[in-house]
């Protein structure tokens, strides 16, 4: 196969990274996050309409009518189904949501309550800090396992591209407000995991290629790497991201947003394999004698 | 790596047929219980209610601290010693003790075989922590002692709830501790939770108490409001009888008025109580409260020396049932709070199997059809090798019962995706070794040794990944974990085991052809 040389682009690609997470962190400190229930508390109602009758404008009056806190009613999948989200949460009323019901049908006819989520202010708080714990704990483990597994160089590399794709992950979140909820915390530890198994499989090369060519400087050792390991990348992306569409467009609309997050994840996880791990190894001057005084130790 | 003896062919073949035949269990019906064995599916699936509850335990340490007074009044009284003012204030009890008795009383309720404030070897700690200022003494609940107190109000809590849902009739509940406030209760085919929710809402702390006409009662009186919110009405404190003594409740029809009632019976010791209390009281209104709220304060006409009486309250028949259905099942140690709810209606989980299977079906045939494109001959071995591992997949979660959700389903497919990796390192792996090695089966057995730390290496950072969500997640996200995670094992079997022993088979007897991958 024709080399490409990835290597001529580490700069250019690099500066762009940099530009996309300073613009990521900017959307997350100052749009922030669009938490779900899960994490921010409140109420969450999927209901399926009578296919005549109501739109989403009515649904959302007589919602607000009703005081419930802010209200948000979206379209979920076909024109039938929404999904209503409001602040309030009252499940120690029994009565609650049969309330909402009856007044609901008495204004846009009958209705049928598919899903309710109803998540108490002390829940969602402790739902947050464990996500926040569970994505910390997973960085910290992969950081610990490929500093066993690695010299620390190595580390660092798999460490900045791991960041860099939850942080733009979670950027592409914030900039489009879509919603954060705990299977998006679960994408992207799994996006954590990808990312990591990506780098590995380079790195691997490029440790077993340090051996092999004393002479080779380290800027072309790891585009050779990456173009021995270039197949392997492509085919494992493609048939991953085969799978995660089929989910995102067949797997209803709860699956949506964790699909979506998957599939951003693998796509950055991809690309910060070959240009924010390899470029971190260039720029630590990392050479045959790195690896052979990291195994003497 | 290409050598297999025929033992290992035979184990790999059983191990995995014998996996595979519970995967085919989901679909065929056994009259044996461990060969029938299902899959179980998550509430998020066949659809049901989750809920969590917490106790609120407020009113228990106030009632232990209450009747701990008690105790350490008579404990003192025993020893001669004499304290006085005690003042439950901020959670602890403080008292005051004469000048000369400090260092004694110091003594007793710090040492290691207090009778009093009972010491824990194991846990290194008193029931109480003490504080003492010149002639005042504080106690106050230890950290264990805490937890002591909140396990055994969990404990009875549980037990209530429990004996409410069954008596309810769900079917297959599963209630569970959280931690040592809360209580977990699932409930699998539950649509509409309103009544279990306004069951366990409820402490149903039932007394009888005589309504006031004097304000000035020896027990002290109190005001309460009529349920229906109509009126209040001033009560005695004394309470003449609680539902502790309360052997049965049920609802009934009272033949002569025509409305709904509970009727009730009680232990010999209530009878007794009851029939003393309502001989003295006649003329009197007897208010029956639920919860600090009067149900109904009737006229006692008669003395009731039975046993047997009856609550009226314009019941419907289903609030009759309701209310005799908390009376039989008992009172909760202290109030419930619902903090967390999950419902999903059973169409929906319906819906959302058929989304999980189509998309896995797709999913399925675009990676086999892009394998298959890649490598042919080849791409058909490391298909097989999916197939087998989505069989091994399956029949493990199955033989372990483990639960399928959504998000469980979205990894086995995320698994399909991802479990070709480690065959397509091993084939690209054996084409650069071809490149330089004329014996195909040596090229072949390097290709598999020189990718193995590698595919090693990748994998267990995903299991770290699935490992960390297990632990972490909760319901529908623990679902997926567990998937992620035996998925990887199943890939790393299917790839090693059963794809290495094809291909071995097949480079052994295609040793001499030319561009064999």
């Amino acid at each position: 196969m024709k080399t490409i040389y990835f290597n001529k682009f580490y700069k250019s690609f690099n500066i762009l990274s940099g530009i996309l997470i300073i613009a990521s962190l900017v959307f997350l400190v100052f749009k922030g996050l669009n938490f779900g229930v899960d994490f921010k508390g409140g109420t969450l109602i999927e209901l399926r309409t009578d296919k005549s009758s109501a739109n989403i404008t009515k649904i959302r009056d007589s919602f607000n009518q009703m005081n419930l806190g802010d209200v948000s009613v979206k379209n979920f999948g076909n024109e039938t189904d929404f999904v209503v989200k409001f602040e309030k949460q009252n499940s120690n009323d029994p009565q609650f949501i049969d309330e909402i019901k009856t007044k609901l049908s008495n204004s846009i006819g009958s209705v049928d309550f598919r899903r309710v989520e109803n998540v108490g202010p002390k829940v969602s708080a402790e739902l947050l800090r464990s996500g926040v714990i569970a994505i910390a704990l997973s960085l910290a483990a992969m950081l610990l396992y490929i500093w066993i597994r690695f010299e620390w160089q190595f580390s660092l590399g798999a460490i900045l591209a791991l960041f860099h794709d939850v942080i733009i992950t979670l950027g592409v979140f914030s900039v489009f407000s879509l919603e954060i909820n705990l299977s998006i915390v679960a994408a992207v530890l799994t996006i954590v995991g990808y990312s990591m198994n990506d780098t590995v499989v380079i790195f691997d090369r490029v440790r077993e290629n340090l051996r092999k060519y004393a002479d080779v400087k380290i800027f072309e050792l790891t585009n050779i790497s990456i173009n021995e390991t270039l197949s392997r990348t492509i085919i494992t992306s493609v048939t991953t991201l085969l799978a995660l569409l089929s989910i995102f467009i067949f797997g209803g609309e709860i699956l949506k947003g964790f699909s979506l997050a998957m599939i951003l994840g693998v796509i950055f996880g991809t690309y910060s394999s070959i240009y924010i791990a390899n470029p971190v190894l260039v720029s630590l001057k990392v050479s045959q004698r790195t690896i052979v005084k990291g195994e003497k130790e | 790596m290409l050598y297999f003896s025929k033992l290992r062919v035979f184990s790999v073949l059983i191990f995995t047929l014998i996996i595979s035949y519970f995967t085919i269990s989901n679909f065929t019906k056994v009259d044996d219980e461990f060969f029938s064995k299902n899959i179980k599916l998550g509430l998020d699936l066949q659809g049901g209610s989750y809920l969590l509850l917490e106790i609120d335990n407020e009113p228990v340490i106030t009632q232990r601290l209450q009747s701990k007074v008690l105790e350490f009044k008579k404990f003192f009284k025993d020893k001669d010693i004499k304290v006085r003012n005690f003042v439950i204030e901020d959670k602890s009890i403080i008292f005051d003790v004469e000048n000369s008795k400090i260092e004694e009383v110091k003594s007793l309720l710090d040492d290691d075989k207090s009778e009093i404030n009972p010491y824990f070897q194991q846990y290194k700690s008193h029931q109480f922590n003490i504080e003492n200022m010149d002639t005042s003494f504080k106690l106050e609940f230890s950290d264990y002692g805490l937890v002591l107190l909140k396990n055994s109000s969990l404990d009875q809590a549980i037990e209530i709830v429990r004996r409410r849902v069954d008596e309810v009739g769900t079917n297959e509940p599963n209630i569970l501790k959280r931690g040592n406030d809360r209580i977990l209760v699932e409930l699998p085919g539950l649509d509409d939770p309103g009544r279990i929710k306004s069951l366990l809402g409820k402490t149903a702390n039932l007394t009888f108490q005589f309504i006031s006409s004097s304000s000035e009662e020896s027990f002290g009186t109190e005001k309460l409001s009529f349920e229906d919110g109509s009126s209040e009405a001033i009560v005695s404190k004394r309470i003449v009888l609680s539902g502790d003594n309360l052997m049965d409740a049920k609802p009934t029809m009272n033949n002569q008025t025509n409305e709904t009632v509970v009727s009730f019976s009680l232990d010999r010791v209530g009878a007794k109580k009851f029939g003393k209390a309502t001989s003295n009281g006649v003329g009197k209104r007897l208010a029956i409260v639920l919860d600090g709220k009067i149900i109904s304060a009737p006229e006692v006409r008669e003395p009731i020396i039975g046993g047997n009486g009856q609550i009226s309250g314009n019941f419907t028949f289903q609030s009759a049932t309701d209310l005799a259905l908390l009376l039989r099942s008992g009172a909760l140690p202290a109030p419930l709070n619902i903090i967390e709810e999950r419902t999903v209606g059973p169409d929906l989980g319906k819906d959302s199997i058929n989304a999980g299977i189509m998309s896995l079906i797709i999913g399925f045939i675009l990676v086999v059809a892009f394998m298959f494109y890649k490598y042919r001959f080849f791409g058909l071995i490391a298909n097989l090798a999916l197939i087998s591992n989505l069989f091994l997949l399956v029949g493990i979660l199955t033989l372990f019962e483990a639960t399928l959700t959504l998000p469980g389903i979205a990894g086995i497919i995320l698994t399909v995706g991802m479990a070709v990796d480690a065959n397509v390192l091993i084939f690209e792996r054996i084409k650069e070794e071809l490149k330089n090695e004329n014996n195909s089966i040596v090229a072949f057995d390097s290709g598999y040794t020189k990718s193995r730390t590698t595919i090693l290496d990748a994998n267990i950072t995903t299991l770290i990944a699935a490992v960390i969500l297990f632990f972490m997640g909760s319901g529908p996200i623990k679902g997926f974990s567990i998937t992620l995670g035996v998925g990887i094992l199943t890939t790393l079997f299917s790839v090693y085991f059963i794809a290495r022993l094809i291909t071995a088979y097949y480079v052994i007897k295609n040793k001499h052809k030319e561009k064999l991958i």
